[in-house]
């Protein structure tokens, strides 16, 4: 398996105030890591450090054999770093279809266009025409993760999909993801609800406190090693390596 | 007849009124900067085209291109040196920065060519008009302006929302941020903004300053608070609007100067204040913009 993106000793944070701690996590080419953590845990901080929106204090991250910790966003974006934020942030202004047209922005060509996507997700199809502002939750994150694949990302990031929406909502969206991967594409997903995460992820890291405290194959975690890092509570697993 | 006159001379000065006040709503749209220095760079416009065609023999028609290209250049300039590095220190800090080249502008045309008007005539072409009967006529040069004033809108709305660029620049307006992870350099976009404002509001200078046949240094001041008045007008954000406010401020000069040679301007205050009260949101006003 080929390494597609490796973090090493990343330190990260806002200001004086430190999130992340001496993070090492290496995803391979086609994977799917499910982040699993408490609120604040530093989940989307991590993801932002990888998509490069947020400069690391310390560490590296590297992308597709390349160090890319001193490129911005922008760069990365091109290079095939694709994030789709918490709280979706479409351009409320815009249309559906002129959202998913500004995430082609990146130049990148790729099996995913404007026919690709409504046909992935019949329910950004239907909205095409609407403004960003006037979807509902869950139409607003089908457009979100939409406007990402149309940057044919590498790697693809998901911040919190399932936030706020109804759980037959949630299901619609978790079925646009092996159509994802069948591209290739490597995912590293953020998700609330383990079962879901345990059902769909290849490998799960536990983050507490802005430590990564446990990682290894979803087949072989158990619900309650997986909710002892959660909390941080009982006595820790062994922190077992895929 | 005289009325219909007054009226229709206010919409032709209308014109250029709503080419000055696009690229204030551009820049504000897309940046959140309230250019404070854009009626002085209206008249930096007029004063290259003048000096183009004075010093330069450069015939008068090509001086507003020489003049879009000039200002438009500077446009570019401003953005790289003074306004990124503004945005990035404060939310007033753009603002007292467009302050500042509004009061440095001025000060240098004074100082290189006086306070005198520098003269910028369109020969013929400036009391050429078209008779309709009556007292009424249009003339052929206002209505040059008029129509360049629509193309210049109407392309611009066709940039903005039938282009892959112009979208970009209103995805930029509505977050900066988050564009950035489609690989969209937000400052590139600010500076093909200002690049467009600049140059568009050189083209009204240059317009301005053929119909009065000349320009003198401290004009901006008035021509800043004319592009205000017509964004306000108009309403933020809608390029209509910004055409139906430099209308609506025209005509109320226009009709105000029939009325007493004194009124133009108190004219043109009163209807602003009055939508102001009466429809804060202006004309055409949408609660998002561009
Ligand atoms: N912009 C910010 N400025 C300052 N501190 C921040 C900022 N964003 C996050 N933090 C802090 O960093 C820590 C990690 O936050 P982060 O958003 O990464 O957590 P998370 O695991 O994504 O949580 P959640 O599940 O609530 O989304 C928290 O303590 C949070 O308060
Ligand atoms: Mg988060």
């Amino acid at each position: 398996m080929n390494t597609l993106l490796s973090v090493a000793n990343v330190d990260a944070g806002y200001g004086d105030f430190q999130a992340l701690f001496g993070i090492d996590l290496e995803v391979d080419e086609g994977e799917l890591l499910a982040l699993v953590g408490a609120n604040g845990a530093g989940k989307s901080t991590l993801l932002r450090t990888i998509a490069g929106a947020l400069k690391p204090f310390d560490g590296t991250v590297r992308f597709a054999g390349e160090d890319v910790t001193a490129e911005p966003d922008v760069r990365r974006a091109r290079k095939g770093i694709g994030l789709v934020p918490e709280g979706r942030r479409l351009f409320a202004s815009l249309t559906v279809e002129e959202n998913l047209q500004v995430g082609a922005a990146t130049g990148r060509k790729g099996p995913w266009n404007l026919a690709k996507v409504y046909e992935a997700m019949p329910l950004v199809a239907d909205r095409r025409t609407r403004r960003a502002a006037r979807l509902s939750g869950g139409e607003q994150q089908a457009v979100a993760i939409g406007r990402a694949l149309m940057g044919n990302p590498r790697l693809l990031l998901l911040d919190e999909v399932s936030l706020g929406l109804a759980p037959v909502v949630v299901d619609q969206l978790y079925t646009a993801l092996p159509g994802i991967r069948a591209e290739g594409t490597t995912v590293i997903l953020v998700e609330q609800d383990l079962n879901r995460t345990l059902a769909v992820a290849d490998r799960v890291a536990c983050v507490l406190e802005g430590r990564i405290v446990l990682t290894g194959r979803a087949d072989r975690l158990t619900r309650d090693q997986v909710t002892a890092a959660y909390f941080g509570t009982g006595t820790l697993p062994e922190v077992t390596s895929s | 007849m005289t009325w219909i006159n007054a009226i229709v001379q206010g919409m032709l000065l209308g014109g250029i009124f709503a080419m000055a006040a696009a690229g204030l709503s551009l820049i504000f749209g897309v940046m959140r900067i309230a250019n404070l220095a854009h009626g002085d760079l209206m008249i930096l416009g007029g004063y290259v085209a003048s000096v183009a065609a004075a010093h330069y023999g450069v015939p008068v028609p090509l001086t507003v291109l020489v003049s879009m290209i000039a200002v438009g250049a500077l446009g570019y300039l401003v953005q790289r040196s003074l306004l990124d590095r503004a945005m990035s220190l404060g939310e007033l800090t753009p603002m007292l920065v467009t302050f500042g080249i509004s009061l440095i502008i001025p000060n240098v045309l004074v100082q290189v060519f006086s306070n005198d008007a520098q003269p910028l005539s369109t020969g013929s072409l400036g009391t050429a008009s078209i008779d309709l009967g009556g007292d009424l006529a249009i003339g052929w040069f206002p209505l040059i302006t008029v129509v360049a004033a629509v193309a210049v809108l109407t392309a611009l709305h066709l940039f903005l929302h039938r282009t892959q660029p112009g979208r970009i620049v209103r995805a930029t307006a509505d977050d900066r941020t988050t564009v950035r992870l489609m690989g969209v350099d937000n400052r590139k976009i600010y500076a093909l903004t200002s690049v467009i404002a600049f140059a568009t509001v050189a083209l009204a200078g240059s317009l301005y300053t053929m119909r009065q046949g000349g320009v003198t240094p401290y004009e901006g001041q008035l021509t800043v608070l004319f592009a205000f008045e017509t964004v306000i007008i108009g309403g933020l954000g809608s390029l209509w609007g910004t055409l139906a406010g430099g209308m609506v401020l025209g005509v109320a000069q226009s009709v105000g100067a029939q009325i007493s040679p004194d009124l133009p301007l108190l004219a043109g205050h009163l209807v602003f204040l009055l939508i102001l009260v009466v429809r804060p949101q202006g004309l055409f006003g949408r609660s998002v913009p561009a």
